[in-house]
């Protein structure tokens, strides 16, 4: 049995995040709590950040879902650590149109997160991709407002 | 078991999904269509279109026949003693706001009790959550027994001098058990408590007799016994029927349209307001005449049996737990599982990589799954078209899903 199209999806570097994922827990310190499900599938993620003057100083998340969406949200906060909210925001849009397929603007460092690019190939699993990216734009939208 | 040859009625089988031959073990969700189901429907569209109940011209005359022949065929389905008791819905979810809308409105008022288990598929629960959020009644939840079965007891318990309607499964579409829904109604008749089943999942695989079930309405799927999409029914007593408002207006249900007032044409056809769903309600009807050529014992007997190999097959696999009663005579054609390690998400996109099709998710059952204490559960579910090699598929995928997720 072939597993070439499984290696596509599940990357290492994805399994090693979903093994190991960084970031996992509650921030103390946090000033931003976003609580996110996949009403389709019951995934769902616990999302705490701190942010101070723009900046994400820190995030941490818990949850509860599939290899894709818990690698997704440890990628996700080593991500953002230290980004201003522009910047978050900006890389959630760019990670959406990464899911969609579409090319994104080489100016992107993504790191290890392109290795989630395989994940467009597969169009159940996109959203489990996505969920903690919805979270962290919906947590800083609700922090700005 | 059934012979093997029942899979050339299924065009859709013979084929390759991700370079494997497709296993098709999503059946609770949707059954697959038999050629007979597809050609009925073409055969009406090819030669007989045309609407219903209206016209003199001879193709209106066969699509009447038609459609109201389909109504015949379900009833003979469910033994209900006239016609006038099927009124034909867009599905199970349909049926069941139908009588919560219409029966229930005009019903139930505040304290009233209705009862329900923590089994349900939303569509049995959504609809009197807001029926009791309309009307001040109470929604309660009768606890099952810690294999997922619900007892008699327990059904006795719940009932009190105001619960009015008791709504429930006749199999679960997750735990697959079937719950004695004769012996309820008779608990909910003692306590004049009106009786809803819901047959989406009973009605593909159990013979149903609504006569000797002595339910009050029941409500099923024509997609899940191998019919088209967006047909179903809902059998309901004559007198309860004769009683209650239609919730749709318009064409087909009238019978004199005054300029403030109108009044609605007998039954079924109050509740069948627009144009009717024609073909699906023939393609319904072949689906029936489908399966009970096959005969509906001879397709419990053939899930029985495979779900017995299923489940001793799956055992087999370590750190596999499967929900429900252990006794795999007490379930319909349905496993529900997890494997340890391996999310039922990535399970399913594993066992699809090998041409293996299941359900991951919740079901549409959120309030079981809360019961069971988990997030998410995979589930096959088998038809009269899977085999025993199905299940050995399934079992070498999910032994390849542990290998690659260790
Ligand atoms: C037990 C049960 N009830 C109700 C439904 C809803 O059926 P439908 O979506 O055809 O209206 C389903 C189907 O998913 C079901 O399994």
């Amino acid at each position: 049995m072939g597993n070439e199209k499984l290696d596509q999806l599940y990357r290492s570097v994805i399994m090693d995040h979903y093994k190991t994922p960084r970031n996992k827990g509650v921030l103390e310190s946090s000033n931003v709590t976003i609580d996110m499900n996949n009403p389709t599938c019951g995934d769902v993620i616990h999302l705490t950040l701190q942010v101070e003057d723009d900046i994400v100083k820190d995030a941490k998340f818990e949850g509860e879902g599939c290899s894709i969406s818990m690698a997704s949200a440890s990628m996700m906060t080593q991500l953002i650590k230290g980004k201003n909210t522009e910047d978050a925001v900006t890389a959630a849009h760019a990670f959406s149109d990464m899911m969609l397929g579409k090319d994104i603007d080489d100016s992107m460092d993504f790191g290890d997160i392109e290795a989630l690019t395989g994940v467009a190939k597969f169009p159940a699993r996109i959203k489990c991709a996505t969920l903690p990216w919805k979270a962290m734009e919906k947590g800083i939208a609700s922090d700005s407002e | 078991m059934l012979n093997n040859d029942i899979r050339k009625d299924f065009p859709i089988l013979d084929q390759e999904v991700n370079g494997h031959p497709l296993v098709y073990l999503d059946s609770a969700a949707t059954s697959q269509k038999p050629r007979q189901v597809i050609e009925a429907i073409a055969n009406y569209y090819q030669n007989d279109n045309a609407n219903v109940h209206r016209g003199v011209h001879t193709l209106g005359n066969r699509a009447t026949e038609g459609y109201e022949g389909a109504r015949e065929t379900v009833r003979k389905f469910l033994n209900a003693s006239s016609t006038e008791e099927i009124v034909f819905t867009r599905g199970t979810t349909t049926a069941l706001n139908l009588i919560a809308q219409s029966y229930g409105r005009a019903n139930i008022s505040e304290g009233d009790e209705i009862l329900i288990t923590y089994m349900e598929h939303h569509s049995n629960i959504i609809p009197w959550q807001q029926l009791a959020k309309a009307t001040g009644a109470v929604l309660k939840y009768i606890d099952l027994e810690e294999d997922g079965t619900l007892s008699l007891e327990k059904v006795s318990d719940a009932m009190t001098d105001q619960t009015k309607i008791v709504s429930m499964m006749y199999v679960s579409n997750v735990l697959g058990t079937m719950n004695p829904i004769k012996q309820i109604t008779e608990i909910a008749h003692a306590h004049s408590a009106i009786m809803v089943v819901d047959a989406a999942q009973a009605a593909p695989h159990l013979k149903l007799d609504v006569q000797d079930l002595d339910c009050d309405f029941l409500a099923f799927s024509g997609h899940k016994l191998c019919g088209p999409t967006g047909i179903g029914a809902l059998y309901g007593k004559k007198a309860l029927l004769n009683e209650m408002e239609p919730i749709e207006f318009g064409g087909e249900m009238i019978d004199f349209v005054g300029l403030y007032d109108s009044s609605w044409k007998e039954l079924p056809w109050k509740f069948e307001g627009g144009t009717p769903i024609i073909a699906g309600a023939i393609g319904m009807a072949a689906a029936i005449d489908y399966i009970e050529s096959i005969g509906l014992g001879t397709i419990e007997k053939h899930e029985h049996e495979l779900v017995a190999y299923a489940m001793e097959q799956m055992k087999t696999v370590e750190g596999l737990e499967i929900y429900g009663p252990r006794d795999s005579s007490k379930r319909a054609g349905i496993v529900t599982f997890n494997l340890e390690g391996v999310h039922p998400h990535d399970l399913a996109t594993v066992l699809d990589m090998n041409g293996v099709a299941v359900r991951a998710g919740h079901h549409c059952c959120q309030p079981l799954m809360k019961w069971l204490d988990v997030s998410a559960t995979a589930r096959a579910s088998f038809y009269l078209y899977n085999t025993k090699e199905d299940v050995d598929r399934l079992v070498e995928g999910l032994r390849m899903a542990k290998e690659y997720f260790q």
